[in-house]
């Protein structure tokens, strides 16, 4: 199987620009991508775009040809939802594109427009993404769904509130040399346990913020840049998509995420590497909890021992495996269509040593990452390797 | 949310039995269970479903205590969501009749239709018993 080449990335800053349109965004993101990668506007052969929650933020549906437009491409555009899993979902289709030699030019990406809803608006527009008639209509929150999985957790494997707090730390930590990150702040374990609560044991800082924002990536064939002789050392190596049922309720175990255990299988054996040869990764911190349930479904952390992680360094920036170098979620934002391609750009630009934080993975070869959406009745899960 | 006053068949019919004490489940030929509407079992694809009653009681696998709701619920915060293992299908809803921060995982609780103080609208309820 061929590798996928990431030619160019793109990213707005993520946080709180309620005015912005989403083709906006969309825009900014796909200009730095083609100024990044070289390839000219007429080589894209498809756009494909995430994006959850646009026709309820922005009374817009149909938004590939709109999307295609504000980037000034002419080619055939389609969006893709799938909850936060959205672009991460658009990604692994570009990359089949790719690799079938359908296209050898994917202009790929997603953006959301959320902090216009206001936070009741955008508490009710994420919820969409549950069960409506036996989830959401029972009064299930987005914080609701994985504060029923942080407690699930906590009564099967042990652990407290105070373990998940070390996780948002690490994650502000991270973000505090991130220029794109919502928030480049540090915080303490005491302002995560102070803080008011959302769904209990969760609370604020445990949630990623309400986040406008975009991402955009130009993908091509090996051979097309060769050809071109494109600055490319980072390829897309492994693709994984893994699937649920939609409500939490009808899961065997309430604090695993299979989906993206089987994601993650399939992009490692696709890539032929496995969960050892994984230098660092991001993954999906949409809450603090979140980011054990993806560590111990991706096999870098044992089942039941993903909670110690953060506390006791094995994932902070100079850990074994660092974890979200980003920011994560929690602290870069949380653009829900955008966040699957955007961690793609992340783990792009830490493998090229572009990025802030590429100091702290100067060696590494392999990376992943790893988007989910809804409470993972979506997974997809990307290998990332740099030539060196 | 529905927008409009159109039932949701199916979903709406099952509230109406539940509020009469007449709670179902769907039971396929392998015995696997799942909620209405459903024409094939998620489990096995059988299309031999029936409708068969729920047990009186089951049991808190999971909770939440929710501060933050969305605007359906701005009344009703805070308000304690559980997950609720009956045996061949598990339910979520809200638990009623107790003090919110005295439901944990392991109690026994049996289906109770409330509404909302907000909309109200009715919404799966779960009374400790």
């Amino acid at each position: 199987m061929s590798d996928v080449r990431v030619a160019g990335t793109g990213l707005t800053s993520f946080g709180n620009s309620p005015e912005r349109t989403s083709r906006d965004l969309f825009a900014e993101a796909t200009i730095t991508a083609f100024e990044e990668s070289g390839v000219p506007r007429d080589d894209v052969e498809a756009v494909l775009y995430g994006n959850f929650m646009g026709e309820l933020s922005e009374h817009q549906g149909h938004q590939g040809p709109l999307m295609a437009e504000a980037a000034g491409v002419q080619a055939p555009a389609t969006r893709y939802e799938s909850a936060c899993a959205s672009s991460g979902t658009a990604v692994r289709e570009a990359v089949k594109r790719i690799r079938t030699g359908e296209n050898d030019v994917v202009l790929v990406g997603g953006a959301e427009r959320m902090t216009n809803l206001g936070t009741a608006g955008a508490t009710e527009a994420l919820a969409i993404a549950a069960d409506d008639l036996w989830e959401v209509r029972a009064g299930v929150t987005f914080p609701g769904a994985y504060a029923l999985m942080a407690q699930a957790y906590f009564d099967a494997f042990g652990g407290e509130h105070e373990d998940l707090a070390h996780i948002a730390v690490k994650n502000h930590e991270n973000a505090l040399s991130n220029e794109n990150a919502q928030y480049q702040r540090a915080i303490e374990v005491s302002d995560v346990l102070e803080a008011p609560p959302v769904s209990e044991p969760l609370g604020l800082y445990d949630a990623c913020p309400i986040s406008d924002g975009a991402s955009a990536l130009v993908l091509t064939s090996e051979a097309y840049a060769e050809e071109h002789d494109l600055e490319a050392p980072v390829a897309i190596t492994g693709t994984g998509q893994g699937g649920d049922r939609m409500a939490l309720h009808d899961r065997e175990h309430l604090a695993r995420s299979p989906a993206a255990r089987e994601a993650g299988a399939e992009a490692y054996a696709d890539a032929g590497v496995d969960a050892g040869d994984v230098d660092f990764a991001e993954v999906h911190d949409c809450f603090t909890i979140a980011e054990v349930l993806a560590l111990e479904a991706l096999d870098l952390e044992p089942l039941g021992e993903g909670i110690s992680a953060a506390r006791d360094g094995r994932t902070t920036a100079d850990g074994e495996t660092p974890i979200n170098l980003s920011g994560g979620l929690k602290a870069k934002g949380h653009p829900v269509g955008a966040t699957g391609a955007s961690q793609i750009v992340e783990v792009t630009e830490l493998l090229a040593g572009h990025h802030p934080n590429s100091d702290h993975v100067a060696d590494a070869t392999t990376a992943v990452a790893h988007n989910a959406g809804g409470t993972v009745a979506s997974a997809t899960v990307h290998v990332l390797e740099v030539d060196r | 949310m529905s927008e409009s006053d159109v039932a949701d068949a199916g979903f709406d019919e099952w509230l109406a039995a539940a509020a009469e004490g007449d709670a179902y489940y769907l039971e396929c030929a392998n015995g696997h269970g799942s909620l209405p509407p459903r024409r094939v079992c998620p489990d096995c694809g059988s299309t031999d479903i029936a409708e068969v009653e729920l047990p009186e009681t089951g049991e808190i696998r999971t909770v939440t205590v929710t501060h933050v709701p969305t605007p359906a619920f701005e009344e009703d915060a805070p308000y304690a969501t559980a997950v609720v293992d009956f045996g061949p299908v598990r339910l979520t809803g809200q638990v009623v009749g107790i003090d919110v921060g005295d439901v944990e995982t392991g109690l026994t609780v049996a289906l109770e239709i409330t509404t909302s103080e907000t909309t109200g609208e009715r919404v799966i309820g779960l009374r400790p018993v």
